[in-house]
């Protein structure tokens, strides 16, 4: 069994190479001063520079946060750079214009940025390092008054809404990771969906690191309005570094009355090497309020990279009736460590929510579940089922599993199951003498596994992810 | 009972009466509350404390000295009677306010092989098995309460079974707080070890009499299972409501042992019990079973922590709550599988039954694994009764309200069923009976 599932699991990482262009980047090191220059640099209005100001204070007044079940060397926040973008004649007038090299990247990521090459209905935002370098099929989405655009375009052209909703969901205070992106924060993505109106396509934004010693900490922010729908998704790539490099995201979504919002993640950051050199520190802030009645939020995402992930997109269910989903599948392999999973806080009546989580641990990898369910004194009728299952491949990971579960209303369902067992030896054997290699024998279990999960990705990334999946574990099994 | 006021006590503790005993006791209870005082009372951050707060054992001013009135009680036979499942014939020790009482306990005949002797006599005839084990399996150094008891420790049990011995009776060590105890802490210790295939029951039961409130328990139980031995141990916690309890039982499991644990919780304001367990000997196993039955203020804590370390070893567990009033439960159940405890095979259920809008529930079962080869599961669910089996119920002539009785008396009854010795499951389903389903279901079942 060994050398297949080793071969499977060692493939190598297929979006290390280094995209060698002039960043206009500033000195590393934070201060007051490093949040200014951010904010200038951007163009940004008064008000955002204060509520930046009030963050990076708040941040240096707060502690590393040490409870996830993750080990990592500490790290230095004065060594990264916290600004760096391709140098492009700016403003661009048009995709055309965008700097032949960087096009090169995306299209080696598979990334194609005209329009003409995209998948049918998938509107893309690439980010490369700290900025938005280019958005697609905007015309279109304008005439349906859908904004999907950069936050730092937003925060120019519709103030109000931003600053309407920006830190809404996670306030500047949040905790130690979401107050330095909330200082330092470069871009990221912002849609604005009106009321009524159906996302006519998937919309969708590209990560990438690229610059050494660079942190990304972008900023998404989704509004979804009354009876909106949107669907959103979101994929990440950085090149192979020898040293750590810090991703500090924050997500927010909000839904209003009758609103649904879907948010899919396919995060494949450099994972670091066989060894564990290297890789992305992946300490993201996700979050959702389910603001109005009968809205939905729902996560889905397939964490296959990243040294270290620390991650747990959340739904608050403010409104009655409301519905949260998250459904995960978390891979590690060699060194990676991952603590991942969700909170749903019930808060209104009748209040749903559904967590399904898949975690697969080979290597040296360990893979934590952390997950939250809380139903508040008020969320009369309120409905919880969770169901976490882990595999283990190889004798040297961990995965473990520590769900909190708080009720405070008699009249509340919560269910919780958990199971955690060896990738099935009399599956790969049955498998194999019906004519099907190990190999594949290993990638049609995993795929089953997870496939609860899978289904709720959209078409084009539940191929992907498949695939992701197969590179990650490729060579485990021994 | 601020941690620096603890410290001065127990200066004048080990001057009169703690200095007393084996050569290497003072050095243990020094190592103890050291340890103490450099732990602390556990605060939330604490993840083994997350949902409870001690501050008002912590702030309490229990004293843990000997002597004042809690030691001159004199209580009659008829007085603990009722605790004694009308079996005056079982091996019994009495303790009275954390004190032993020689009069209360049954003298009866030890079996060959069987020592069963209260803790202050073993100081002095069987030094050589407590200092083998006493603070060598109750872990003083992560836990503060251990610590403390270790510091403290004054009365208890030693329960020692010679290799191969069976005693089909059960042990009973029964903990009775009368009034008198009121502002003071008992720090009892037992220590259990069980020879190689020996097979015993002990049941440690925690009551009060006439109304005591206002006390604290800190119980810390060592268990020793060797190579074979089956230990059935029975834990049935029904302090005053008004009272405060940390009751730990801790085993070292030897190779093919089985622990048969059973813990019941009624009682106390503030109570914990802690279940722990390390399956070291390989082919070893852990059967857990709790029932937690909680009303008005009451905040009741159950944790249990199953180590898997060797190859080939089992757990079950199932702890059932009903929450009533505006009660507070708090159920977190680990279990841990070290890299080299392969084949593991775990299962672990927790059910809780909330029967009023202010009860609050949280529960935290946990899984911690390094092995590849092992299955294991677990499950919890919050809920309240099934609608459709009370319409199932009223549809058949059933009251709506003693439908509901009956349903929440099956949900505890499905635990009550484990528990092996017949004279305390009548007892548990009597009680369960009279609380859930009142006289009129009883009679009428």
């Amino acid at each position: 069994m060994s050398s297949s599932i080793e071969n499977l699991v060692n493939r190598e990482y297929k979006f290390g190479f280094i995209t060698d262009i002039d960043a206009d980047a500033i000195a590393a090191g934070l201060g007051e001063d490093t949040v200014r220059v951010i904010s200038a640099k951007k163009l940004e209005p008064e008000w955002l520079l204060e509520w930046r100001l009030k963050a990076y204070r708040r941040w240096t007044t707060m502690r590393e946060p040490h409870w996830g079940n993750v080990r990592y060397e500490p790290i230095s926040y004065q060594v990264q750079v916290y600004y760096s973008a391709p140098k492009t004649r700016n403003p661009l007038g048009s995709l055309d214009e965008v700097d032949p090299k960087l096009r090169e990247t995306y299209d080696k990521l598979g990334i194609p940025l005209k329009e003409q090459q995209l998948l049918a209905g998938v509107a893309v935002d690439a980010v490369f390092d700290s900025v938005s370098v280019g958005t697609t099929y905007r015309e279109q989405l304008a005439k349906l008054g859908i904004i999907f655009c950069s936050l730092g375009e937003a925060v120019r052209e519709h103030p109000d809404l931003v600053r309407k909703y920006l830190g809404s969901v996670v306030p500047y205070s949040d905790n130690f990771y979401a107050s330095l992106n909330s200082a330092v924060f470069s871009d990221g993505s912002f849609v604005y969906v009106p009321p009524g109106v159906r996302g006519p396509m998937e919309l969708s934004t590209y990560f990438r690191i690229n610059a050494e010693n660079t942190g990304q900490f972008e900023r998404t922010l989704i509004i979804a309005d009354k009876g909106a729908y949107v669907s959103y998704l979101e994929g990440c790539t950085a090149p192979k570094r020898s040293t750590h490099q810090l991703h500090a995201a924050v997500v927010e979504l909000i839904a209003h009355e009758s609103a649904t919002v879907k948010y899919s993640t396919v995060q494949n950051w450099y994972a670091g090497d066989e060894e564990g050199r290297g890789g992305i520190f992946n300490f993201v802030t996700k979050r959702g309020k389910c603001a109005g009645a009968n809205s939905k939020i729902s996560w889905t995402q397939v964490e296959t990279g990243s040294a270290i992930t620390w991650k747990y997109p959340s739904v608050i269910l403010q409104g009655d009736n409301s519905v949260g989903e998250f459904y995960s599948v978390a891979v590690v392999n060699h060194h990676q460590q991952a603590d991942t999973g969700t909170k749903m806080l019930h808060l209104g009546r009748n209040t749903r929510s559904t967590i399904v989580s898949k975690g697969i641990s080979a290597g040296q990898g360990n893979n934590s579940y952390r997950g939250r369910v809380y139903v508040g004194p008020k969320a009369a009728g309120a409905r919880n089922y969770t169901q976490c299952d882990s595999m283990l491949i190889g004798n040297r990971c961990g995965a473990h599993t520590f769900p909190y579960i708080e009720v405070g209303n008699d009249t509340a369902q919560v269910e919780h199951e958990a199971s955690t067992s060896k990738i099935g030896e009399d599956q790969i054997f049955y498998l194999q003498q019906r004519g099907i290699s190990k190999e594949n024998a290993v990638s049609m279990i995993v795929a089953g596994f997870c496939k609860d999960v899978f289904k709720e990705l959209p078409m084009e990334f539940a191929l992907e992810a498949q695939q992701l999946l197969g590179i990650t574990l490729e060579g485990s099994v021994g | 009972m601020t941690a620096p006021v603890l410290l001065r006590e127990f200066e004048d503790f080990a001057a009169n009466g703690g200095g007393s005993g084996p050569s290497w006791l003072l050095p243990l209870r020094r190592a103890a509350i050291d340890r103490f005082a450099a732990l602390g009372f556990p605060t939330p951050k604490n993840e083994d404390w997350h949902f409870t707060s001690v501050a008002p054992i912590a702030e309490g001013t229990f004293r843990a000295l000997p002597g004042g009135p809690a030691r001159s009680v004199r209580l009659g036979a008829a007085d603990v009677e009722p605790f004694t499942f009308a079996r005056p014939d079982w091996i019994r020790l009495v303790f009275v306010n954390g004190r032993y009482d020689a009069a209360l306990s049954s003298g009866a005949a030890r079996p060959t092989g069987v020592t069963v002797t209260d803790l202050a006599r073993a100081w002095r005839e069987q030094p050589e098995v407590l200092e083998r084990h006493v603070g060598k399996v109750a872990d003083y150094q992560r836990t503060a309460f251990t610590a403390l008891n270790t510091a403290f420790m004054h009365d208890g049990a030693l329960i020692q079974l010679a290799p191969d011995v069976a005693l089909e009776t059960p042990i009973h060590l029964v903990f009775v707080s009368t009034p008198e105890a009121a502002g003071s802490a008992s720090h009892v210790r037992t220590l259990i070890v069980a020879g190689h295939h020996a097979r015993a029951t002990v049941i440690e039961s925690y009551v009060s009499l006439g109304g005591a409130t206002g006390y604290f328990t800190n119980a810390v139980t060592e268990a020793v299972l060797g190579d074979g031995a089956t230990l059935a141990h029975l834990k049935l916690q029904t302090e005053s409501e008004r009272a405060f309890h940390v009751g730990t039982l801790q085993a070292h499991q030897g190779r093919d042992s089985h622990l048969v644990s059973f813990a019941y919780a009624a009682g106390g304001e503030l109570a914990r019990t802690n279940v722990y367990t390390l399956l070291a000997g390989e082919g070893s196993g852990a059967t857990l079973h709790g029932l937690y039955l909680l009303d008005g203020e009451q905040h009741v804590d159950q944790q249990t922590r199953i180590e898997h370390a060797s190859p080939n070893t089992f757990s079950r567990e199932v702890y059932k709550g009903i929450l009533d009033g505006s009660s507070h439960g708090v159920f977190n159940g680990q279990v841990f599988v070290r890299p080299e405890a392969q084949k593991t095979d775990g299962k672990q259920e927790n059910n809780n039954l909330l029967l009023s809008a202010q009860a609050r529930i949280d529960t935290k079962p946990q899984l911690e694994i390094f092995a590849d080869d092992v299955k294991c599961t677990h499950g919890a669910t919050v809920g309240r009764l099934d609608e459709m089996a009370l319409f199932y119920m009223k549809s058949r002539g059933i009251g709506a309200e003693r439908a509901r009785k009956l349903l929440t008396y099956a949900f505890a009854a499905g635990v009550i069923e484990a528990v092996g010795v017949p004279e305390v499951r009548a007892e548990l389903e009597a009680l369960t009976l009279r609380r859930f389903a009142g006289a009129g279901a009883a009679a009428g079942s």
